[in-house]
């Protein structure tokens, strides 16, 4: 089961945050603290795992982002690098061609998404088709451009 | 921005963050976002209603702040709100917000429950999934109560559409591991485990994650689960990669669910239905011959999907542990990837090993790759790598290759990263001590670890060297010999400071025969690194010097000058100055006898888990430390794989620290008379040889290591290995006695079908009398089991009862024998006489069957005051100013047994210039002579028959009983 996973920037910027055991405030910034630190600091061709506390740790980074998760002892180290490579595909094939600015601007998006692929720490969808037709249904839900348009800037 | 054109993307905050984006400083951040909470505030708190859609970004800001890091008090009801709209954004973004900031202890709670129950019962699929993905997020205990009975009618029923199913599932899932106690499986079971047939391979994916989950906690229901698995495994392995569709992930057919599946297998041990087991050996034999075909594609995402699920299998593999042509084959195929050219591979390679090195039969298999693995010791570029290298190495450790490995790895300290440096010395430490071939090897390799890596010697190591240096008399003659020599280095670690100060304190004494390292050398080479140390070393060292004036009172001069300086006496830090105060007062004031007893050489400490190992499973976290000893499940008696015990046995000589001085003493032993036919016996006790075991009795060899301690003491322990702990506490009065014996289970596992019994061999059984209650057959792990002796002494005896216990752990039946300390001076009772009356009696006790004299060497040095309290501590009263010799002591006892009472006379004759001929002074060496006369006691009538039924072997016991405790 995964634990959490955070996306964070070269320059240590967390971006999104997903914790899926319960954890206080201050042991989440501690976790934040310790990944960043530890992930940013290996150099370049280092393997993806870690060993952390009683954690295995699975980092990747894609351009500027760092996708980094925590799993538990018995967990599939390789399998997790392949969530996180389908999550940056499954954002890819939403905001086509996705960057770093994407997942800024629309990190309620990128929340959105992950919910649809990951449940409480397990894979619940891995079929690409399904989850990109779950969320395109819901886009269809929204609002038209003219109603956007008409709204207030702030 | 792509988004916009997505739809709902909200304007106003787009412009919020591109405003923080450009904030230039971490002030500017702040005060842009102090002016939108006062905004977002103002808009929340005016009179005029807000809109969904206005509600919706103010929330969503609000998010984005507290994503930022910073705290957000209000709009929480706000979002509540939102999750009653019927617009989907606004419910989608409620929902987001009460996931992310809602705490279980809300008040808002039951809002949103309400909310949540809404959404379950609409019936719309988008809605029942936002709604269990928030339960699943949150997922509270409120929750779990509020919904942990709707969801598995939810996850069961036929007309749930797949993607609710698959939610439903992982949600259960997530409830179920925060409030088991609310998840009543029962009645869904059954059907919850036929979703492993569902037609919708998502749906499998869920549910196979949430039947694992429940299967760990209750293998036993989801027993059905096993055939099912196995059926689904075989169909995916066998498909072609296109026949899965979208569920093929480059080229590998449905690699998640493979996963799940064969981690699932992991609950059950292999499964007992031939043909089940046959088509699962078949899956797990295709995956592997699938590592050995050619990649379909390039891509990495291909190898890592496709080498996931080979690793799951060897996982299974290892975890059944029984089909030794397919653990040999993992283990081949991890030794191929030992030296595969992408990093990560080689990583979980290693990784696997070590789970592989634990079975019996890879163990052998995993060791041949003993090269490959020091070699990515030395090479590795990556540090993560490296120390799975080191993991792999501990755990392929044995008596074997343990000098090699243990050589490697300190070889690798001395280059080693920073980060893992503590953790290497500890690792050492525990397998210098685990597989030590010889006490000195494993002394010369902590003093190696201090010298290479001092710093990073936790304190428990050191520690432990000494709690092993006390406990093995056989070296601690060696360890003096050696710190001394290391402390000659001209700048050694202050570790190796307290080591040495530790040692010499206690056995400086052993090398003070030599010239080169008598006491002033000593003395003043621990004086010249004082100054170097920080306090608490120092305060240790001042320790040692007063344990020098006890031990050689030639540098007591020298010494009490360097305690009157000003720099101790007067020195800024009160506990130093309080010891130097206290040590020199203690030096001036004690009488030899005084300081003698206080400055008494160390107990030997309680045998128990080694520090070391204790903190190396603190340090990796619960779990992390395989066990290596657990897992490779021993067979032998008593553990078996001990190297103290079996050393103590094996290699114990009657005086080892004077041996490896070679200061030229013959063993006393070989010149001690035996005064009787019986006199064999007293040699016994005393050499730790094994009486061999009697005939007929259907046991291993009787543990007897400790016995000879319990001579003059009650409590203690009295066996120990790597799985059980045995200690007692007695008393006794006249001729009964009560033992308790406590099993402490050291393990986290419970022994099972515990059972343990005294057996009294031949004529023992009429002379001893034991009951014994009936223990618990279940010992858990960490805890302690208490079982009541009842103890009467009938006749005289000589034999020692054996205690024998048996339990079942990890499967193996384990026996132990333990010699259980029953001796007939436990049953004396002390009697005061006059000197008149003593020599008197001794007088009359002429004839050779009551009287035995044995001489031998004493085991350490002779002390007064320790003497007095071995010989008070054997039973007999210690008769003061009786002996006109005042260096001689004088005891005298009644055994008390059911039929007879028999009084004992006892004189001890301590010779310490028995050293003949030798230039040295020997401090180790004395020579003593015990006596043993069999007296009736003042309080017994005279009556002559006394004497003549007391058999000879009686006074001999007396008489190598109080040899062994001298």
């Amino acid at each position: 089961m995964m634990r959490f996973l955070l996306l964070f920037s070269r320059q240590g910027k967390l971006r999104l945050q997903k914790w899926f055991t319960p954890l206080v405030e201050r042991e989440r910034k501690k976790v934040v603290r310790d990944m960043t630190l530890m992930v940013l600091g290996r150099p370049p061709r280092s393997c993806n795992f870690l060993h952390w506390k009683d954690l295995k740790v699975v980092y990747k980074r894609y351009a500027s982002l760092y996708f980094c998760c925590g799993l538990d002892d018995k967990d599939n180290e390789l399998l997790a690098l392949e969530v996180l490579h389908r999550y940056v595909e499954l954002l890819d094939k939403y905001f086509g061609n996705v960057c770093e600015l994407d997942i800024i601007f629309n990190f309620e998006k990128a929340y959105f998404i992950l919910d649809e692929f990951l449940m409480g720490g397990e894979v619940q969808e891995t079929s690409k088709v399904t989850v990109a037709k779950s969320i395109e249904a819901s886009d269809m839900l929204q609002e038209t451009m003219e109603e956007y348009m008409s709204k207030p800037a702030f | 921005m792509p988004a916009v054109s997505k739809g709902d993307g909200m304007r106003g905050l787009a412009v919020f963050i591109s405003d923080i984006r450009n904030c230039k400083s971490k002030e500017a951040e702040i005060k842009r976002i102090n002016k939108e909470l006062a905004n977002i505030r103002s808009k929340f708190k005016g009179d005029k209603a807000l809109d969904g859609y206005s509600k919706k970004k103010y929330v969503c800001k609000l998010l984005f702040i507290f994503l930022l890091g910073h705290d957000i008090d209000f709009g929480h009801m706000e979002a509540v709100n939102l999750l009653s709209s019927n617009k989907y954004t606004e419910k989608q973004i409620g929902y987001l917000f009460i996931s992310v900031l809602v705490n279980s202890n809300s008040d808002l709670i039951r809002l949103i429950n309400n909310a949540i129950k809404n959404d379950l019962s609409s019936r719309n699929p988008t809605f029942m999934n936002l709604a269990l993905h928030c339960i699943a997020n949150v997922g509270s205990r409120e929750m779990a109560e509020a919904f942990a009975a709707d969801i598995p009618r939810i996850l069961v029923a036929g007309d749930t559409m797949d993607s609710v199913k698959q939610s439903a599932a992982l949600c259960l899932l997530r409830l179920n591991r925060t409030s088991p106690d609310l998840v009543p499986m029962g009645e869904w079971t059954s059907r919850v485990v036929h979703l492993l047939n569902d037609q919708h391979l998502g749906v499998v994916t869920a549910a196979t994650s949430l039947i694992t989950t429940l299967a760990q906690k209750n293998p036993e229901e989801f027993k059905t689960s096993v055939s099912l698995a196995v059926a689904r495994l075989s169909r995916i392995v066998t498909s072609a990669s296109t026949d899965l569709q979208d569920y093929t992930y480059y080229f590998v057919p449905a690699p998640w669910l493979s996963v799940k599946l064969l981690r699932l297998l992991q609950c059950y041990p292999p499964p007992e239905d031939a043909a089940i087991r046959g088509r699962l050996s078949e899956c797990l034999e295709t995956i592997l011959n699938k590592a050995q075909e050619p990649p379909k594609s390039k891509k990495v995402q291909h190898s890592n999907a496709k080498n996931a699920v080979l690793f799951e299998a060897i996982s299974l593999i290892i975890h059944h542990d029984s089909e030794p042509t397919l653990l040999v084959r993992a283990c081949n195929q991890l030794g191929q990837f030992l030296q595969h050219r992408e990093t990560n591979l080689r990583y979980l390679a290693l990784e696997s090993m070590c789970t592989l090195a634990s079975s019996e039969f890879s163990h052998e298999a995993v060791k041949t790759h003993i090269e490959t693995v020091i070699n990515a010791l030395k090479t590795e570029r990556d540090v993560s790598v490296r120390q799975r290298a080191v993991d792999l190495l501990y755990a392929m450790c044995d008596r074997s290759n343990v000098q090699q490995i243990v050589a490697e790895m300190l070889n690798y300290l001395e280059t080693a990263d920073y980060s893992i440096r503590e953790e290497i010395v500890l690792k050492v430490a525990i397998l210098a001590e685990k597989y030590a071939v010889d006490y000195t090897w494993y002394v010369d390799t902590i003093l190696n670890l201090i010298r290479i890596a001092g710093d990073y010697v936790s304190e428990e190591v050191w520690y432990r060297v000494i709690q092993i240096v006390i406990n093995r008399d056989d070296v601690q003659g060696y360890a003096a010999k050696t710190v001394f020599e290391a402390l000659q280095a001209p700048a050694c670690h202050e570790n190796l400071v307290k080591v040495g100060g530790y040692i010499l304190g206690e056995f400086g004494n052993l090398i003070a025969g030599d010239p080169r390292s008598s006491p002033l050398v000593q003395f003043n080479l621990l004086h010249s690194k004082f100054h170097l140390c920080s306090v608490p070393s120092r305060a240790l060292l001042l320790s040692t010097y007063i344990k020098f004036i006890n031990l050689f009172p030639e540098v007591k001069g020298t010494i009490q000058e360097v305690l009157r300086s000003d720099s101790q006496l007067r020195n800024a830090d009160v506990e130093l100055q309080q010891r130097a105060v206290e040590y020199l007062r203690l030096s001036c004031i004690a009488s030899t006898d005084i300081l003698a007893t206080v400055l008494e050489e160390m107990p030997p400490f309680p045998e128990r888990e080694s520090s070391i190992l204790a903190k190396l499973k603190r340090k990796k976290g619960p779990g992390m430390v395989p066990d290596i000893e657990e897992g490779r499940k021993d067979k032998n008696v008593n553990g078996g794989m001990e190297p103290i015990s079996t050393n103590a046995t094996t290699k114990s000589t009657p005086s080892p620290s004077t041996d490896l001085l070679s200061l030229g003493s013959s063993p006393a032993l070989s010149s001690a008379p035996p005064s009787s036919s019986a006199g064999g016996l007293l040699v016994d006790v005393f050499t730790e040889n094994h009486a061999p075991a009697a005939p007929g009795v259907p046991m291993g060899p009787v543990a007897d290591d400790n016995f000879s301690r319990f001579v003059c003491k009650n409590n203690g322990v009295l066996f120990e290995n790597q799985l059980v702990q045995i200690g007692l506490k007695s008393e006794f009065r006249q001729n009964l006695g009560r033992m308790y014996i406590f099993f402490g289970n050291k393990t986290s596992t419970q022994f099972l079908n515990f059972s343990s019994s005294v057996i009294c061999q031949d004529s023992l059984k009429t002379q001893l009398s034991i009951h014994i209650k009936p223990a618990d057959p279940t010992v858990d792990g960490g805890a302690q089991l208490q079982q009541i002796l009842n103890i009467e002494c009938v006749s005289d005896f000589v034999e020692a009862p054996v205690l024998s216990i048996q339990f079942r752990y990890g499967g193996t039946l384990q026996n132990i024998a333990v010699k259980l300390p029953i001796t007939l001076n436990k049953f004396f009772q002390p009697t005061e006489m006059t000197s008149q009356d003593f020599f008197q009696r001794w007088k009359q006790l002429s004839s050779p069957q009551q009287e035995v004299q044995k001489i031998f060497k004493a085991k350490h040095s002779m002390d007064t005051e320790v003497t007095k309290a071995k010989i008070i501590g054997f039973g007999v009263a210690l008769l003061d100013r009786v002996d006109p010799n005042p260096s001689n002591f004088v005891g005298a006892g009644v055994i008390h047994t059911k039929t007879t009472q028999v009084g004992c006379l006892l004189r001890l004759e301590p010779n310490t210039q028995a050293q003949v001929g030798g230039p040295e002074r020997v401090l180790a060496c004395a020579l003593a002579c015990a006596r043993c006369r069999a007296v009736p006691s003042p309080n017994a009538s005279l009556s002559p028959s006394l004497f003549t039924d007391v058999p000879s072997h009686t006074t001999d016991k007396q008489g190598h009983c109080i040899a062994a405790a001298l």
